[in-house]
């Protein structure tokens, strides 16, 4: 008696739109890049659910390199922070416009 | 091929002085006088060859073969044509000696004789021509010297205004020109004078419709046609009613110009076109008529403007005009050798008064109204000698060239039919006003009293040897070309249609007497009017006020072609400009680049600069795109 399928996929569903919502919301960049997260484990959550489903460890395997790299965009995405921090002294989204024509 | 160098002579000197005469500039001269001299030398040598009566062609190039169009560049020399090249070159020569007094010391020295070899060179391509295409070339290239020289001084809005004129109004005769060449090369095929006149003369009975493109019916005889629609050629170039305009304003140019157009190149052309191409002309007596009857108009228009102008410059220019109405009267009248006998001793008392002219005007610091002169002859007595003898000579005083000219003139006029009689008329009262105004400009400017600016008037003497050496040498020939028998020398050019000739003698006799009784009678009239009466001049322009404001203001034909044709114009491109030009065409190039600022405007908003913004759009697309591909 297992847990179907469509359970894992409506957690993952709402945990992503948690994050996507926050990306484009939220204006500390500290919490985008928390809510970038949010929908990174979403998608593992995924991997993970259809692997079972399927009897497949690829999805599994999958899922670590995801928190490999996702580990490394943190770094990075931490580090831009701090410069951009040091650079400009805020980290509101709102006043990085330098993208801008 | 020495015969090529006497148009290429000029030609080099022109080249050199175009291409190094900003290194040459004062020294200018030593380059074009001798070219030009040299030249005259070979022409006489040619005119001794030719004298014989042989024909001299010379083949120099082939531009271009095309199907059965053949055009090359040659030389042709017969009697007319030598004659002409020692018109042009000796006339030219003396220009040229003149001009290093006239123009000693100007800023555009160089510049000045470059153009005016040039001017030589193409005339003489001109009248060396063996073809009507090539005849074309230098027709526009002598227009084009004339522009040059006219506006010479460019810095003065009128010379600028004048050398516009020139070129404009000569620009309307050359289209009738072209069209009329291109009628000749679809009649008969060819452009060269030695297959187009046995082609003419095949086919004179040839019809044209000119009224087929609208539905009616009008035929004319193909050479009549092109007749006239080369004759229009003539009428700009040699400056016939109504296109004469332009003429008198050419004085803007130095006075040597005006002597170089007057007497041997440009003007010239027309007429001795309508001598070169007789064979067609003869083919058709309408266009004859017409030419006879437009030079007899210009002749007694000339001359009645002349009569009261004030500048010297331009009473000899109007005189000019007159006389050349005399010559393509006598052209169209079939007297082609007598107008070409006029040409030629008008061409060296013309230039010799031009010349003259210019001397007292540079003894008088560029002053050029004659109420401002007077007295004169005491102090310029070279000039004023030899401005008498071109004077008489103008004036048909017996013994002088231009007496036996105009003698002979006339009386071919007179012989060669009812219009003739009637325009040997007008010859003869154009004979009288020509001799009153011509000695009116000589009591004026070198008799009475002295009505110099006293600024200059002790600064009064004879100029450079350079300028009174062509004077002397002119007022010579003003004579002696009388005596050289020039029409009979001319007469086997002209071969057909001439039996008419042998006028009966006490006709030409009575003719002769008439026509010296006029001509003394109007230096006589001058004499009472300008030198007993001083003040009946005044008197009779009250008197004769409309006539004399008339006179003055030329007819009014300038004024009648501002209206006409330049105020029009003029209003029509303004419109154009305000209208067309800034609401339509600069309005859809603004509006474009409106339409794209515009567009960009629109566009920048999307791109906000805030990464959440990017971020929403790209959610939103996938959304979109899972959509359509979910539910699609």
């Amino acid at each position: 008696m297992s847990v179907p399928i469509h359970y894992y996929l409506i957690l993952s569903a709402c945990v992503f739109f948690t994050g996507l919502v926050g990306v484009l919301i939220r204006r500390n960049i500290i919490i985008i890049l928390l809510c970038v997260e949010l929908m990174l484990n979403a998608t593992n959550i995924n991997f993970v659910a259809f692997a079972d489903y399927f009897h497949d460890l690829g999805g599994q395997i999958f899922v670590f390199f995801t928190l490999t790299v996702a580990a490394a965009e943190v770094g990075v995405g931490l580090a831009i922070v701090v410069a951009i921090h040091r650079s400009r002294s805020t980290i509101n989204v709102e006043e990085f416009n330098l993208l801008k024509w | 091929m020495i015969y090529a160098l006497i148009p290429f002579l000029p030609l080099a000197a022109f080249l050199i002085l175009g291409l190094a005469g900003w290194r040459i500039t004062d020294r200018a001269h030593l380059v074009a006088v001798p070219a030009v001299l040299l030249s005259l030398v070979l022409s006489l040598a040619t005119f001794a060859e030719v004298a014989s009566g042989s024909v001299i062609t010379v083949p120099l190039y082939t531009w271009l073969t095309s199907g059965n169009l053949d055009i090359h560049i040659g030389l042709s020399i017969d009697r007319l044509t030598a004659v002409m090249l020692l018109l042009v070159t000796g006339v030219s020569s003396l220009v040229h000696i003149y001009t290093i007094g006239y123009m000693h010391g100007e800023p555009g020295y160089a510049r000045f004789f470059s153009y005016i070899a040039l001017f030589t060179f193409s005339m003489l391509m001109l009248v060396l021509a063996d073809n009507l295409l090539q005849l074309f070339i230098f027709w526009e290239a002598v227009g084009l010297c004339s522009y040059l020289l006219i506006g010479h001084w460019y810095e003065r809005a009128s010379a600028c205004a004048a050398a516009t004129k020139a070129f404009l109004v000569n620009r309307v005769g050359d289209f009738g020109f072209m069209l009329g060449l291109l009628l000749v090369w679809f009649s008969f095929g060819s452009l060269n004078y030695r297959d187009v006149f046995p082609a003419a003369q095949e086919s004179a009975w040839r019809t044209m419709n000119l009224l087929g493109l609208f539905g009616g019916t009008w035929e004319v005889p193909v050479v009549t046609v092109i007749c006239l629609l080369l004759f229009t050629g003539a009428i700009g170039k040699s400056a016939q009613v109504p296109l004469h305009v332009w003429l008198p304003d050419a004085m803007e140019g130095p006075t040597p110009i005006s002597a170089l157009i007057h007497a041997a190149t440009m003007v010239t052309a027309g007429v001795f076109m309508v001598a070169r191409l007789s064979p067609l002309y003869n083919l058709s007596p309408t266009a004859m008529d017409v030419v006879a009857v437009v030079g007899a108009a210009t002749m007694v228009m000339g001359a009645t403007i002349a009569l009261t102008q004030t500048d010297i410059k331009r009473v000899v220019a109007y005189s000019t005009v007159s006389q050349l109405g005399y010559m393509v009267m006598a052209c169209g009248l079939g007297a082609y050798a007598s107008g070409m006998y006029h040409l030629l001793t008008h061409g060296s008392f013309k230039a010799l008064l031009f010349l003259a002219c210019g001397s007292v005007i540079i003894a008088l610091h560029h002053e050029q109204d004659m109420r401002h002169m007077g007295g004169l002859k005491d102090k310029l007595p070279i000039t004023y000698w030899t401005f008498v003898i071109g004077s008489l000579a103008l004036a048909g005083f017996p013994l002088t060239a231009g007496f036996f000219s105009k003698d002979d003139l006339l009386v071919s006029a007179w012989s060669s039919g009812t219009l003739g009689r009637v325009l040997t008329l007008f010859g003869l009262l154009t004979a009288l006003l020509t001799a009153f105004y011509s000695f009116r400009l000589v009591f004026v400017t070198f008799w009475g009293t002295s009505r110099v600016d006293p600024h200059h008037a002790q600064h009064v003497r004879e100029p450079s040897r350079t300028i009174t050496t062509p004077l002397v040498i002119l007022a010579v020939l003003s004579i002696v070309t009388g005596y050289l028998g020039i029409p009979a020398f001319l007469e086997p050019v002209f071969s057909t249609q001439q039996e008419s000739v042998a006028p009966h003698d006490g006709a030409a006799f009575v003719i002769m007497i008439l026509a010296t009784v006029m001509g003394l009678s109007g230096i006589a009239a001058a004499y009472y009017v300008y030198v007993l009466n001083p003040h009946l001049p005044d008197r009779l322009a009250r008197q004769w006020s409309s006539l004399y404001q008339g006179s003055l203001h030329k007819w009014y034909v300038d004024e009648a072609y501002d209206r006409a044709f330049v105020q029009p114009t003029c209003t029509a491109a303004s419109g154009l400009w305000k209208r067309v030009d800034v609401n339509v065409i600069d309005a859809a190039v603004n509006g474009v680049a409106r339409a794209i600022a515009w567009g960009a405007w629109l566009l920048r908003l999307v791109q906000s600069g805030q990464t959440q913004h990017y971020a929403l759009a790209m959610a939103l697309g996938i959304v979109a795109i899972v959509t359509v591909f979910v539910f699609f």
